[in-house]
Formats: structure tokens, C-alpha cells, sequence
């Protein structure tokens, strides 16, 4: 059983998302995923694990380095780049558009290593939608802060209350066909010039 | 015109070419100086005078490019020139047919050495700093044989992609000193970006690599260019616009027009008085995004040499038009596979020969110029006075193998023990 377990090599700069591959691929059953966040000294650490297959995301410019190391190895086969079967487009795209590459190192069933790649691509997506979330709420986050800001700013320059501020800035937005967060930051902007 | 890669996920439907309009080619690139010609394309209107919209993409690796290439993302691409003859031959880690109808330039690279390890050059091969190349590699020999004697551990060299222009000019430097790259020197692999520290930290003695981090390396004192590639053979060409067989096939108004764009765009980066207005737009963070005082003057070749602030003036360090510069000759792809063969990458073979020739296409490029001049695209290289190659060796595309025995420094087959140390 064990001599079937392939070896996976994760290198991956970004560690949280290292950790989300390494989980997926570890609840797919591959137990064995060795991340690497630094490719310094990266050949050796090659040479020692001798994995199966090295998952890298593509943004990463060690690619080339890899690939050059791949040239002057010499325990190792010679690898090559993912995008498991050619024919199939799609699973080529998602593998691209998710920014994830894949080194096959020689001699490996086609299906199993396709299994890895599949995964790496779905993680590498969830990790893309938890950053963007991640943003979403950071800057509703900062929305918000603008507005109560504006909201001060109005209830202390013209003397109205809280409700009244809100409706006020709403109104003006409705009107001027502007976001809410846009008209309280020019407020706030304004303020800051004027007083 | 650009986007990010990050931006580009919905640009994924093949590019909507009609006959007539707009074409929108889309092109992808790595933040070089060596970009000069296709960004120029976009941004100074050549590409727009010819009804192409060209939509640049950055990129990070040339693994990236390559892939993104094959798999249609990208229409064309700025490109190693040994990239397209990997890809006929099938080498690398996933070769896809890719042509070359224009270079984009030669020049642009150098070879540095660490100013601890010239030092010792300058006292083993008693150099005056003012020694050419050839000398230079001379007395890098020295100090190697030194080293052997004493038993200290070789010199580190660092390397960045296997089918790169740098990898081929730097063995053949060491090389023509008397020098074997692979039992001589420790090559290890280092990211360009990484060159300058990994210098400075002592982690490699020496590199060679593209515009500016020879000049970065130098500028902060722990480095020393000994070697430029005008040096190893002028006529080297550096960057190519490589792209599918199919689709070139497919769109042949659209490849024409485009040749004709670079053409233009590549006799404009050429001229003086347009470098100003050129370093602003490659100082962008669009583009090459480094300062602007430093990408004019590596446009202009003007090197601070080591610390001392020796100068030195490398004439023609970046040609984009001029002396035939962007016709794609076949002789320059058979010298880039000879090379291959050499360092034994790939077993020399008569079909070899044909598929590293066929990814060079000045057919296509006399098609869209209606260019008439003479060249003989199968000539013996390094024949001319300012054209030499550093060992005096010249290179008769008729006689590869001959040629590749004469070296006296090349890789050979079964040879595997000396290679541990």
C-alpha cells in the first residue's frame, strides 16, 4: 500500500494557501505532501524527497529555476509541466485559470496524477474566493467607518440628529446617482480641508 | 493596452479576428528591457496604425509564457530565442510547435563575476581591468586550475532557464577559456531578480543574465562584468516573437500586419532621440517597472564596470532594428541547436536539424515587409570582421557536427563520473 502513495512536493511562497492544498490533499487520501515555502536550496531538497509530483502556482518565478534544474539533475527523470492530457481542454483551463502548475516526474499513471491536479485546482480556487471575501469584508469594513464618520460630521455642523444625518446622506446619494460610501467620503474629505 | 494576468481570467475565448476592423492579438511578455519592440508596438500607436488592438499581458516566468502560449491564451509572445528551436525539437518540459517570423533585438546580456573572485583572476591572470573577454576567461582558467591543485571547491555559477541565449553564451565563455562548464564549475540555479544578492551573500562567484542585473550587480559594488554578449558573437540574436504554426496559418493578414507594426515599432526604439520617451513608458510598473535613469542608460549601454566606477561604453548594447536585427535567420536557429548538441541536450540528427531550422521564418517576415534584400539564410556565421565569434571559430550551418567536434570543450555522451565532484 504504501509503495503506491505518491509523493508531492507543494511549492508554494504563500503559506496559508500551501496549508489549504496540503489539507485537501491530505483528506483526498495523499498522505504523503511535503510544503516548501523557500526554494532555497530546493535541489536538494528535491533530490532527498524525490517526489512524485511538484505542484507550484504559476505567478511563481521560480518556475524557470525548476525547470532548469530539472535539466541538470541528474537522479531525477525529466519532468514534465501538468496540464495532464493535452486532449482534454478544459481540465487545462481550470488548471491555468486557478494559477496552478504541476511537474510530473516520470513514469506515473496519467488518472492518478490527474486526482492531484484536480484537487490542487479546487483549493488554489477556494483560497482565490477566500481572499477575495477576505477583501469584501475589509473594505465594507472601511464603508463603514467612512459613513458613521460623515454622519458625525453632519450631525455636528448642521445640529441634526443621527437619523436625520442618514437620510440626509442617502437622499444626496439617491440624488447625485452615487454610492452611499462615495458621497460620505467626499464629506469627510471636505471636512478635513475645511475645518 | 495591458492587463494584468490576474485580471485576464474572463479573456479566455480565442481572440475575434475579422477580416476587417480591429484584431485583437494578444500578447504576452516578461518585464524586460528586451520587450522594448512589442511594448512600443502598443503604446506608440504602431500596432493601432496597422488595425491591431495589441493587449500586452505580463507574465513571470518564460515557463508561463511557453505554457500560456501553447495553450492559447496567448496569440504571440516575447520569447527566449532558443525557445521556439526547444520547442521543434521537442525539449523542455512541455514543448509545443512555435515559430519565429521576428527577433526582437540583440544584445542586452553580460556576464559578471564576483569582485571577490576577480580579484583573483586580476592576480592569478594579471589583468589590467581593461582586458577583453576572451582574456577574462583566460584567467578564470587560471584561477579553476588553482583551485584544483589546492583542492578548494570549485566556483558557483548561477544559471536561470535551460533553453536561454544566457545559458549558451555563458558556456561558451567559459569555454572558449579552456574552461568545462560542467566538470570545472559548480552550476547551480538562481532566479534573475536574486542575482545580485546571491552574489553579495557569497552563495554564487558568478552569473550570466539579461538587462539590469548585470548593471545592479556592478552599481552596488559586489560584482564585476566580465563579458558582454557582443563579445561571444554580435549577431546573436536575443528575444524572438514566437508563436503557434496554426495560428499563424489561420491569421496570415493578422501576422503580416503585426510584423509590419514591430517593424516599425523596432526602427523607432532604435533612434536616439526616442530613448527618453521610451525608458518612461518601460519604467511603468506595467511594464519593466524598475527606475528610469537606469533602464536609459543600459538602453545606452553605459556601464559602471566594478566599484572603482570604471566605465566602459558597450556600442550597439541593445539593437532593435538596425543591421537586419529582426530577420528571424535560420543559420542563428542551427547555431542555437548546435549549441544544444554540444551540451548535450539533444542527440544530433539530420531531422533535428530540419524541425531547429523550420522554427526561424524570414519567409513570413519578407512576405509582410515585401523585404527584397539579399541574405543567405543558410551562410557560414562569424566570417565578418566586426562579427567574430571570441574563439575565432566560424559556424557553417552545412557542417554542424564537424563543427560541434572541433570544440575542444563540449559535453561528451558516457562521460558521467566526472561530473559528481
Amino acid at each position: 500500500m504504501l509503495r503506491d502513495t505518491l509523493t508531492v512536493l507543494v511549492i508554494d511562497e504563500n503559506r496559508i494557501r500551501a496549508s489549504i492544498i496540503e489539507a485537501g490533499l491530505r483528506e483526498a487520501g495523499h498522505d504523503r505532501v511535503i510544503l516548501v515555502h523557500d526554494v532555497n536550496g530546493i535541489a536538494r531538497k528535491i533530490e532527498d524527497l524525490q517526489p512524485d509530483v511538484i505542484v507550484i502556482d504559476l505567478e511563481n518565478p521560480n518556475r524557470d529555476m525548476l525547470e532548469h534544474l530539472f535539466q541538470l539533475t541528474r537522479t531525477l527523470g525529466r519532468p514534465i509541466a501538468m496540464f495532464v492530457d493535452r486532449a482534454d481542454a478544459s481540465s487545462i483551463q481550470s488548471a491555468i485559470e486557478a494559477g496552478v502548475s504541476a511537474y510530473i516526474v516520470d513514469g506515473l499513471k496519467k488518472e492518478r496524477v490527474k486526482h492531484i491536479l484536480d484537487v490542487a485546482v479546487s483549493r488554489f480556487n477556494a483560497f482565490s474566493k477566500l481572499q477575495r471575501e477576505l477583501a469584501d469584508a475589509k473594505s465594507a469594513l472601511e464603508e463603514r467607518k467612512v459613513i458613521e464618520r460623515a454622519k458625525g460630521i453632519l450631525m455636528k455642523m448642521r445640529n441634526i440628529p443621527e437619523e436625520e444625518a442618514f437620510a440626509l446622506l442617502r437622499q444626496t446619494a439617491m440624488n447625485e446617482k452615487k454610492k452611499l460610501a462615495d458621497i460620505a467620503q467626499s464629506i469627510v474629505t471636505a471636512a478635513n480641508l475645511l475645518m | 493596452m495591458t492587463t494584468d494576468i490576474s485580471d485576464r481570467k474572463k479573456a479566455t475565448a480565442p481572440a475575434s479576428v475579422r477580416p476587417e476592423g480591429t484584431r485583437i492579438v494578444r500578447a504576452g511578455f516578461i518585464p524586460l528591457v528586451d520587450a522594448s519592440v512589442l511594448i512600443a508596438a502598443g503604446e506608440f500607436g504602431f500596432a493601432r496604425r496597422e488595425g491591431i488592438t495589441l493587449d500586452l499581458a505580463k507574465d513571470t516566468s518564460w515557463a508561463n509564457v511557453r505554457d500560456r502560449l501553447a495553450f492559447r491564451m496567448f496569440d504571440v509572445a516575447h520569447m527566449l530565442s532558443p525557445m521556439p528551436v526547444a520547442s521543434m525539437l521537442g525539449l523542455g518540459s512541455n514543448p509545443s510547435p512555435t515559430i519565429a517570423p521576428f527577433a526582437l533585438n540583440r544584445g542586452g546580456n553580460a556576464i559578471t563575476v564576483s569582485t571577490r573572485l576577480y580579484q583573483r583572476m586580476q592576480e592569478t591572470g594579471g589583468l589590467s581591468g581593461d582586458d577583453s573577454a576572451l582574456a577574462n576567461a583566460h584567467a578564470l582558467a587560471g584561477v579553476i586550475a588553482e583551485m584544483k591543485a589546492r583542492g578548494e571547491p570549485l566556483p558557483r555559477f548561477g544559471v536561470t532557464y535551460p533553453f536561454s541565449s544566457h545559458n549558451y553564451e555563458f558556456r561558451y565563455w567559459l569555454a572558449a577559456g579552456g574552461i568545462d562548464p560542467d566538470a570545472d564549475t559548480r552550476l547551480v540555479v538562481v532566479p534573475p531578480p536574486m542575482t545580485s544578492d546571491a552574489l553579495a551573500a557569497g552563495a554564487i562567484d558568478g552569473f550570466c543574465v539579461g538587462a539590469p542585473w548585470n548593471m545592479v550587480a556592478s552599481e552596488r559594488g559586489v560584482g564585476r562584468i566580465v563579458a558582454a554578449k557582443q563579445d561571444l558573437w554580435p549577431s546573436a540574436p536575443e528575444k524572438v516573437v514566437g508563436m503557434r504554426p496554426n495560428w499563424a496559418e489561420s491569421n496570415p493578414e493578422t501576422v503580416s500586419r503585426l510584423i509590419v507594426a514591430l517593424d516599425a515599432a523596432a526602427s523607432w526604439c532604435d533612434r536616439p532621440e526616442n530613448r527618453d520617451a521610451l525608458s518612461e513608458v518601460l519604467a511603468d510598473q506595467r511594464y519593466v517597472g524598475a527606475p528610469v535613469d537606469i533602464i536609459r542608460r543600459v538602453l545606452t549601454g553605459e556601464f559602471t564596470i566594478d566599484p572603482q566606477g570604471h566605465r566602459r561604453v558597450i556600442d550597439d548594447y541593445f539593437v532593435f532594428h538596425a543591421k537586419h536585427a529582426n530577420y528571424p535567420k535560420p543559420s542563428q536557429a542551427l547555431w542555437i541547436y548546435s549549441q544544444m548538441v554540444r551540451w548535450g541536450q539533444i542527440a544530433p540528427s539530420k531531422a533535428a536539424e530540419k524541425a531547429a531550422a523550420s522554427a526561424y521564418r524570414p519567409d513570413l517576415y519578407r512576405t509582410a515587409l515585401g523585404f527584397k534584400d539579399a541574405v543567405d539564410d543558410f551562410g557560414t556565421e562569424g566570417v565578418a570582421e566586426n562579427d567574430r565569434f571570441i574563439d575565432g571559430f566560424t559556424f557553417d550551418p552545412a557542417e554542424i557536427e564537424t563543427y560541434v567536434e572541433r570544440f575542444p570543450v563540449r559535453s561528451h555522451a558516457g562521460r558521467s563520473t566526472s561530473d559528481d565532484i
